[in-house]
């Protein structure tokens, strides 16, 4: 098992510490709520998006420190992206969390997310780092809410392997 | 008989040999396991039993007239008596094997509820309870249109007596409560709660799958008409659990299950019924499971139940002393009374982190709502960290818990 010292790095403590982005947007077009029901993880994101491009994103909520950065994180990346890139992120972080995706061998957009990928090695936190993707995912596509154990919900099939 | 015994404290390091887990490494650290409340570890003369069952004694109970069958029957029928036995109940036939607390008290909502409750009845549970002491109930009042009454608690986690005898009335036609609270280690005044629904001709059903672990349980000094614990919390195996219910209201109940052993005859016209406890053990029972629960409880037995209630208090007042000093830390749950339970919060750190990082030091405990939704909403918090002894913990490993939540405070500092 790989030691989570390489998951609680300076950067998640940091984003944890004063997440970036951090509130609700007044003029939202699309918004949604996160839940993890077994953990009480709860995150609500709200976006502005302009054509095909996400013009502003920010998000609260209470959770634990892997959500939170990670959300923080994602906010300041999908900022200015189109939707599509957004999307392609949400599938390649997924894919990173639950271990498919080897961001130190194959091509990727995440950027420094790739210090989320720690995650693998922890079944239990798999779920609070893909929270605020899936989240994102289900604002994109005018869900308003959506909850970790959600059967339905494409990403949480991904993370079960069904 | 035991007051000699129980001046003479716990020799852990013996102890500690017979548990081959506790030499494991977790992260290079040697594990200190501190979820005890979740599921406990197995010594190795009980998993011997199980094998020595397994080698010599295996064949399906109750049923054929060749000698393993036999063995087995005597071995399992010897087994309840000793469960019997350390719960000082009256007969043995009180006595049914179930897979573990939840099936106990499910047991007792469709084998009971469902044949006495009817629409306004009133079922009293507190804010203490597990979910496998709410859902069962709220099944059954769906079904019944009956109503569920909760006793609330006070800020200590110390539940509400003047409160819970108030909600008795006319309707109310059984109290289900638990004994120790799972989440803050509460032991609840249960000789006087079965008392007050006594007083009111109404029903009990104990929860005990926290208590039966850490205290001395006497069914018929309690008084109460039903008990329901787990084995695995015994340092038996999982799949195997008692419900306790007094003879004459089991006699009087439907069975849960149907199937084969729980019947005395079967015609496509009618059914009758084995008498108890065949009449709730439907099927093949968990033998081997229910054997090697014996042999926990003889294992238990031998130690002395004070001696480790004694111990498992010296842990817990030593670490409640040692985790108030750190600042920063809550410790949810402060009643008078408590067993084995330490449940706390670190400021501005989600139990789900400091899960987490302590496991990085080899520190096993429990993050989340611990099964008990009513108990979180009460203390305002989504989920705690929860470390719960057993009598093979000791003073060193409470240290290593607190320098492990210091470390956890260092990184989120």
């Amino acid at each position: 098992m790989a030691d989570s010292r390489n998951l609680y790095q300076e950067v998640i403590l940091d984003h944890n510490k004063k997440p970036r982005n951090w509130g609700a947007l007044a003029d939202a077009t699309h918004k949604s709520e996160g839940l993890n029901p077994l953990c009480g993880d709860h995150i609500f994101l709200s976006l502005k998006v302009t054509g095909a491009h996400i013009e502003a994103v920010q998000f609260e909520g209470e959770s634990c420190a892997i959500c939170k950065a990670s959300a923080s994180m994602m906010t300041t990346l999908v900022k200015g992206k189109s939707r599509d890139d957004a999307e392609q992120m949400v599938n390649e972080f997924r894919d990173m969390a639950i271990g498919k995706l080897d961001t130190s061998k194959v091509p990727h957009h995440l950027g420094r997310l790739t210090v989320f990928a720690g995650v693998r090695d922890l079944p239990t936190r798999v779920k609070c780092a893909i929270l605020p993707w899936h989240t994102l995912h289900a604002a994109l596509n005018s869900q308003t809410n959506t909850s970790t154990e959600a059967d339905a919900d494409p990403v949480h099939a991904a993370v079960i392997g069904t | 008989m035991n007051a000699p015994t129980e001046k003479i404290a716990l020799d852990v390091a013996r102890i500690r040999q017979d548990f081959p887990i506790l030499e494991l490494m977790v992260n290079d650290k040697p594990l200190i396991f501190l979820d005890n409340a979740a599921s406990s570890q197995m010594p190795k003369p009980v998993m011997d039993r199980w094998v020595r069952y397994q080698s010599s004694q295996h064949a399906n109970i109750h049923r054929a007239v060749h000698y393993l069958s036999e063995t087995a029957t005597a071995e399992y029928e010897s087994a309840r008596r000793k469960l019997q036995a350390f719960i000082n109940a009256k007969e043995e036939r009180e006595v049914i094997f179930t897979s573990g607390t939840t099936e106990s008290i499910n047991l007792v909502a469709h084998g009971w509820g469902r044949k006495n409750l009817k629409a306004d009845d009133e079922i009293i549970l507190t804010t203490l309870e597990h979910h496998s002491n709410i859902v069962p109930w709220q099944m059954v009042a769906d079904e019944k249109g009956a109503k569920i009454r909760v006793a609330p608690i006070f800020d200590n986690g110390e539940l509400d007596l003047a409160a819970y005898e108030k909600l008795f009335n006319a309707h109310t036609k059984i109290a289900c409560f638990t004994h120790v609270s799972n989440a803050l280690g509460t032991i609840n005044p249960v000789r006087e709660m079965i008392a007050i629904a006594r007083k009111h001709g109404v029903i009990t059903l104990v929860d005990g799958a926290q208590a039966v672990p850490h205290l001395r349980v006497d069914m018929q000094a309690l008084d109460c008409d039903f008990y329901a614990f787990s084995g695995h919390k015994l340092c038996g195996p999982t799949g195997i659990g008692v419900l306790y219910g007094k003879a004459a209201l089991l006699e009087a109940m439907q069975p849960f299950k149907g199937g084969g052993d729980m019947i005395l005859s079967v015609t496509f016209e009618k059914t009758t019924y084995a008498p108890i406890p065949a009449k709730f053990e439907a099927g093949t029972p968990p033998i081997a499971a229910a054997i090697t629960l014996g042999a926990a409880v003889d294992y238990l037995s031998e130690i002395g139940m004070d001696r480790i209630a004694a111990h498992e208090t010296d842990l817990l007042d030593y670490a409640t002393s040692e985790v108030t000093k750190l600042p920063g830390v809550r410790i949810i749950g402060t009643a008078e009374k408590k067993a084995a339970v330490l449940s706390f919060a670190i400021e501005g750190v989600h139990p789900h982190d400091v899960g987490t990082l302590l496991n990085e030091d080899g520190v096993a405990i429990r993050t989340g709502h611990h099964c008990a939704q009513p108990v979180m909403q009460r203390f305002k918090v989504p989920a705690t960290s929860r470390a719960s002894f057993a009598f093979y913990n000791t003073l060193a490993e409470v240290n290593a818990l607190v320098a492990s939540i210091q470390r956890v405070q260092k990184v989120f500092g």
